[in-house]
């Protein structure tokens, strides 16, 4: 079982010209599950592509640290193999390039990934868990996926590559409610299967009824704005992210 | 300076003769009559007509310019008392082996007949040299009737042109193999000549293999060796191959170029498709230093369609040239051009296709696609897709792309703990499986992929 923590200390971030992380503070230890909600332009996704260093954006000042470890520092694939994730929003299209392919050549450097059943067979199990058609283990990744089916595929690479924490851009966008409940239960199950620590980032509660979170945030303005219970949730789904900005 | 020392050819001291490209040298090659006079009268009008120089249309972007044929003279021709070393044909046998039952195998050395075996009769499949074929005369030459510079020396120095002569109405699902071993001196000028004839209703498939004797897909089976580059010796290559499709036939034709990496190749590839029929066409060109590959197709029949694939990855500072003309004379006919490419290194690719709709090919329909990835800052492609028509009910459309690694998709995989080069080795392979899975002779598909995967994987030079 993991034990460790993701610290984000003041991060500031943005795209060139333009800050839009203004010192962004939080921390998630293993087994938790820490929603981050906030309204369209509060900087979300932003925080999502910073976290994994998507080329385009830049950071101004703060620090990101897993378990001690400079992140900001390491180029996305050492990110990955010091054992964060995200599954992106928009998961993308790679023609030719399958999940086998992808996943063989990524545990290769992910310390512990490539240890146990081979790829195959973790990807056959963690299709059945997650409710993925097996034809699509094959096929290069993402291309003709509907929008749940990408979703679905995010959460699979989450299961067979078993990170220590995991960023979850809007993974219930495009979900109907049967993949959103397969989806949440699956990321559930791992934060006490092997003490997966949870960043998952939305912008409507019910991802929360189904992935049940222990700390919520409110983003607003680039910063965390509000930090409660699961309650925090239900106010802001009823009362809106108006009292915020 | 610089450009003396990459010009392809010989220090003078190392061939103390050098025979050109002379009307008697054709004259004596030998052959029946109308061949030895048909050789003379293409030396003659070789030898009246100024070679091609980089500021026409059609050799833009070349390296024309650096090629000095007083340095080449035919194969054969050049005696320098050396051995000329253990045969190949071990590894020639063990590659075609490789690419499954076929229906005939045509091994040629520098252009000369060596192996000749057919595995169906003559009344299906009428395999051999031009200069037998009660109809090598109209054959040859039949669907490049007018050829110009370096067609018009193959038309006069290739010793041995090969007719394949499907029969009318015949079906054979194996292909008819032919393989151009090119090998011994430098300073050495290859004429490969290859005529298929696909008669009406006939359905038959030809792979056609160019390759140097060290190179890479004949050094070895060995996934590891299929990126060699094979010798550096410098030579000239001038491939001329015809395919004339007639009227409700079914051809499938592979060509796969792995020449040295100090070798010159000027090809062209000629076609006609009749009415009804079909051609799907691939080539792979993997090998040589500057390796130019002329497609023209003409459909000539209508309702013929023209199927035209090829692959190509350069690596070092090599060149691929591609020219292509789909050319659409006949009424609701198709044509359907894809051609993609990877450059590595400092090598360089050139795209140059045009879509040809003349009037009356009215309903005609023309694709006419190119994609190139750029993968070091020193590698450079060229596109120009063209389009010339003259008749307004028809569909056409051209497109093409040049550049790097998507950013995005290999960011995503990076973002699953794939390393950087391994996420391009990746990317660069599944770009190459979307046309390597589209290859027309089942048997090549495997060879066809290794090659690609290899040179895709190969070491940076």
């Amino acid at each position: 079982m993991n034990t460790g923590e993701l610290v984000i200390d003041d991060l500031r971030a943005g795209i060139p010209g333009r800050e839009i992380l203004q010192g962004l503070s939080l921390t998630v230890r293993s087994g938790e599950v820490h929603a981050v909600m906030g309204p369209n332009g509060s900087g979300k996704s932003t925080l999502a592509h910073v976290l994994m260093g998507r080329p385009g954006y830049e950071v101004l000042g703060g620090s990101v640290t897993l378990d001690g470890i400079d992140i900001l520092s390491l180029p996305t694939w050492q990110r990955a193999r010091a054992g964060l994730f995200l599954a992106m929003q928009h998961p993308i299209e790679v023609p030719g390039v399958s999940l086998v392919e992808s996943l063989t050549a990524a545990r290769q450097t992910v310390p512990g990934a490539d240890s146990g059943p081979d790829v195959t067979a973790r990807l056959r199990e963690e299709a059945s868990r997650i409710g993925f058609d097996e034809r699509f283990l094959d096929r290069s990744l993402n291309v003709d996926l509907s929008g749940g089916e990408r979703k679905r595929n995010e959460t699979l690479q989450l299961g067979v590559l078993r990170p220590r924490f995991a960023v979850l851009d809007e993974i219930d966008s495009g979900l109907d409610v049967d993949a959103l409940a397969d989806v949440g239960r699956r990321v559930e199950e791992a934060t006490t299967e092997w003490g997966l620590g949870v960043l998952a980032i939305t912008h409507f509660r019910r991802l929360l009824d189904v992935l049940r979170p222990d700390v919520v945030h409110v983003l607003a303005g680039g910063k965390v704005v509000a930090t409660g219970g699961s309650e925090l949730a239900e106010i802001v789904d009823r009362t809106g992210y108006a009292a915020y900005t | 300076m610089g450009t003396e020392a990459r010009r392809p050819g010989l220090d003078p001291r190392e061939v103390p003769i050098l025979p050109t490209f002379t009307p008697d040298i054709a004259a004596a090659l030998p052959g029946p009559s109308w061949l030895t006079r048909r050789r003379a009268a293409a030396a003659e009008a070789f030898a009246d007509s100024p070679l091609p120089t980089e500021k026409d249309e059609v050799w833009r972007y070349s390296r024309i310019d650096e090629l000095d044929l007083d340095r080449f003279g035919p194969a054969g021709s050049i005696r320098t008392g050396d051995d000329p070393g253990p045969s190949p044909s071990d590894r020639i046998h063990s590659l075609v082996d490789g690419l499954g039952p076929r229906s005939g195998l045509v091994v040629t050395i520098n252009g000369v007949l060596a192996t000749l075996a057919s595995t169906v009769g003559d009344d299906v499949i009428s395999l051999g040299r031009a200069a037998d074929h009660p109809d090598g005369a109209a054959l040859l030459g039949a669907v490049l009737a007018d050829p110009r510079d370096f067609p018009l020396l193959n038309d006069a120095f290739a010793p041995d042109p090969v007719v394949i002569d499907v029969q009318d109405s015949s079906m054979t699902a194996d292909p008819v193999i032919v393989v151009h071993v090119v090998t011994g001196t430098a300073g050495e000028a290859v004429f490969p000549r290859t005529v298929v004839r696909a008669g009406a209703g006939s359905t038959a498939s030809v792979v056609e293999i160019v390759v140097d004797a060290d190179s890479g897909i004949l050094a070895g089976s060995r996934g590891d060796l299929l990126s060699s580059p094979g010798d550096a010796t410098e030579r000239l290559v001038v491939p001329v191959t015809e395919l004339a499709v007639g009227d409700g036939a079914t051809l499938s034709y592979v060509s796969i170029q792995s020449l040295g990496a100090g070798t010159w190749q000027l090809a062209h590839q000629a076609s006609t498709i009749g009415a009804d029929a079909t051609l799907s066409s691939y080539a792979v060109a993997l090998g040589g230093s500057y390796a130019r590959l002329r497609t023209d197709s003409a459909l000539v029949g209508e309702s013929g369609t023209s199927s035209l694939r090829a692959a190509f990855f350069g690596r070092g500072d090599q060149m691929l040239d591609f020219r292509t003309l789909q050319d659409h004379r006949a009424p609701r006919t198709t044509s359907d051009l894809l051609f993609m490419g990877a450059v590595a290194d400092t090598s360089h690719s050139v795209y140059s296709g045009l879509i040809r709709v003349r009037r009356g090919a009215v309903k005609s329909d023309a694709v006419q696609t190119n994609h190139n990835l750029v993968l070091d800052e020193g590698a450079h492609a060229d596109s120009v897709p063209n389009l010339d028509i003259e008749e307004n009910d028809v569909k056409c459309s051209h497109g093409s792309t040049v550049g790097p690694v998507d950013e995005d998709q290999r960011y995503y995989l990076e973002s699953r703990g794939v390393k950087p080069e391994r996420a391009e080795q990746l990317i660069v392979a599944g770009f190459f499986e979307s046309i390597a899975d589209q290859v027309p002779v089942p048997g090549t598909h495997d060879l066809v992929a290794r090659a690609l995967a290899a040179r895709a994987g190969g070491t940076r030079g």
